[in-house]
């Protein structure tokens, strides 16, 4: 934790809590963001990541906790926060009654900018995310992954300084992804504070400085993609299949190599800081596994670790 | 304003955003955490999203109190011939449940854009769900819904009046009153439908709204005098709404007015300054939940 008064936070959430009925969909959360931070939440769905974010943007009311937002509360200052927010909610709701380039005027519209910075903003945006022909077409029109490149032009029409991405790559494809992580490091090295979930390690790892691992509505862990690796699992994993049947029997028969087993239905991970060693330990035991992969951990394993169960199920 | 901020070539090392742009002043004015005065943006919206898609909707709207007067006013009002209207005069059957069918039409008409239209709009098209990301207040969201609820009554109040001018319903230059008089009903059921919004979780649930308004339409002296029930049940009647406005555009479209105009003005009056506190002390359990 950088030692560093609350002011120099934008964004600062103590104690946060949200329940639905009886249930807790996020649980007394506690972090901070400094400006230019790129900061992720990592979970699977529903551990209450979509609910922090609507409470940032203040269209969620709080159960208990305090929340600001550069310096004010979203709850009693909600058009004045969201005027420096740009959102990319997790489902696309663009406007299916407007035409492309008409649903990133009126959304400008709704932050009161004037046209005349509209227009050639919009054209700008549209260029971006490489819309340019489809301007005039209807919404309904265009497939997913351009439904998603237009919210996220969408959400930069005011210019803002925190960026809030609702699992923004879910629904692409590998290309697009990498384009879109490419824009979001641009927008980071300008300055602009990213805030991000996602229930892919890949985009953590890629685009976030610092993150934290939800689950059930509670924070797990917290650190920069590196450390949560360090501290949570070995430097390499090696995978082994053996056939789904014999994946739990042929555990028992592994205990003892690498540092940790884990056992899971479709194939037994063995974390150690030498896969390739611990694979010879396996074969020179008598046991042949169908596939065998040495990999480098990564943030499905600090997951895996951490509450017992894979990331995506 | 204008420079690129999506390439890093346009964006030169001054243009860094630094502690400064993460700097907000606060405002003190009263409703900031509900209202941006900025109902007009989705005022636009909604003309804009009209232009392009909604005609046919619009047009069926016009056409429903139309249907009615022609098929009860000039079919049923052939066997009924002539009654007695507000000022005593003998009027033709038609001209007698035209000004009642526009006050339906208009309580039907606020009723559907603040209840159905909201409701459809908060939970399945979502498209509350993108404005109130913005600068957006749900205040200002009410309000712009509301207006573009009142500009769709005063157009089809209007289409109306010309309808019974053209039928010969009209006798007095008085009745163009009419118009504004149906924007004040309309007002008055918008401004409750969307405070009773805010208490509908499911469809079913919205179906009551059409359970209550039903009866309403049929026995608010919309087809014949409130002088047909016995005394209990007329003092129920007038303790509704839609017999007030009735009662109000009956009036105007003969040019006879007496103590009980001003009562039934001032009943609406009442009923939009009710239901627009009441809306907006639910503005956050409609919108932000």
């Amino acid at each position: 934790m950088p030692t560093s008064t609350p002011r120099d936070y934008v964004i600062s959430a103590r104690n946060l809590t949200k329940h639905y009925g009886d249930f807790a969909a996020v649980d007394d959360i506690s972090f901070d963001v400094p400006a230019g931070e790129s900061f992720g939440l990592l979970g699977p769905n529903g551990a209450g990541k979509s609910t922090t974010m609507r409470m940032i943007g203040g269209v969620s009311q709080r159960t208990s906790g305090s929340l600001t937002i550069m310096g004010l509360d979203p709850e009693q200052h909600g058009p004045q926060v969201r005027a420096h927010l740009g959102v990319v909610p997790q489902q696309d709701n663009l406007d299916e009654e407007l035409r492309v380039r008409d649903n990133l005027l009126v959304y400008g519209r709704y932050f009161g900018l004037p046209m005349s910075y509209l227009k050639p903003k919009a054209d700008e945006l549209l260029e971006f995310a490489q819309l340019t022909d489809k301007a005039k077409s209807k919404v309904d029109s265009l497939s997913g992954g351009m439904k998603r490149r237009l919210t996220i032009a969408r959400s930069l029409i005011n210019e803002p300084k925190i960026l809030l991405l609702d699992e923004p790559t879910t629904g692409l494809d590998p290309q697009a992804r990498h384009v879109l992580w490419d824009r979001l490091f641009r927008l980071k090295e300008s300055g602009v504070t990213l805030i991000l979930t996602t229930h892919y390690m890949d985009e953590a790892e890629q685009l976030c400085d610092r993150l934290v691992v939800v689950d059930k509505g509670k924070i797990m862990a917290e650190g920069s993609p590196a450390r949560l690796i360090r501290e949570h699992s070995t430097r390499e994993v090696l995978e082994l299949r053996f056939g789904s049947e014999r994946n739990t029997t042929v555990a028992a028969e592994l205990q003892g190599i690498g540092d940790r087993l884990e056992p899971l239905p479709d194939r037994v991970l063995i974390y150690t800081h030498d896969g390739e060693a611990a694979l010879e330990q396996v074969t020179s035991r008598g046991l042949h596994p169908i596939t065998s992969l040495v990999r480098r951990s990564s943030l499905e394993d600090v997951f895996l670790r951490l509450t017992g169960r894979s990331l995506v199920d | 304003m204008t420079e690129n901020l999506l390439q890093p070539s346009g964006r030169s090392a001054a243009r860094q955003l630094t502690n400064e742009d993460y700097r907000i002043e606060v405002q003190t004015r009263r409703f900031t955490a509900l209202y941006s005065r900025n109902a007009r943006a989705v005022i636009s919206r909604g003309l804009r999203a009209t232009k392009s898609s909604n005609w046919l909707i619009m047009v069926s709207g016009f056409f429903e109190p139309v249907l009615y007067l022609i098929s009860m006013g000039v079919g049923l009002g052939a066997l009924v011939g002539t009654v007695v209207g507000p000022g005593g005069e003998a009027i033709s059957y038609a001209a007698y449940i035209a000004p009642a069918l526009l006050a339906v039409s208009a309580m039907n008409g606020a009723v559907y854009d603040s209840t159905w239209n909201v409701f459809f709009k908060m939970n399945f098209a979502k498209l509350y769900q993108g404005m109130l990301y913005t600068s957006l207040g749900p205040l200002d969201v009410a309000i712009g819904e509301i207006f573009l609820a009142l500009l769709r009554g005063a157009m089809y109040a209007t289409g109306f009046t010309a309808v019974m001018g053209l039928m010969g319903l009209i006798t007095t230059p008085w009745a163009l009153l009419m118009i504004p008089a149906s924007v004040l009903i309309a007002f008055g059921f918008a401004s409750f439908g969307m405070a009773i919004t805010s208490y509908m979780k499911t469809f079913q649930q919205m179906d009551w709204i059409n359970f209550v308004m039903l009866p309403m339409f049929l026995f608010s002296a919309t087809f014949y005098p409130l002088s047909v029930y016995p005394q209990g049940i007329q003092w129920f009647i007038q303790t509704l709404p839609l017999w007030h406005g009735v009662e109000l555009l009956r009036q105007i479209s003969v040019g006879t007015f007496t103590a009980a105009t001003s009562i039934h003005i001032l009943y609406y009056l009442v009923m939009i300054l009710t239901g627009m506190v009441l809306t907006t002390s639910r503005l956050r359990k409609l919108f932000l939940k």
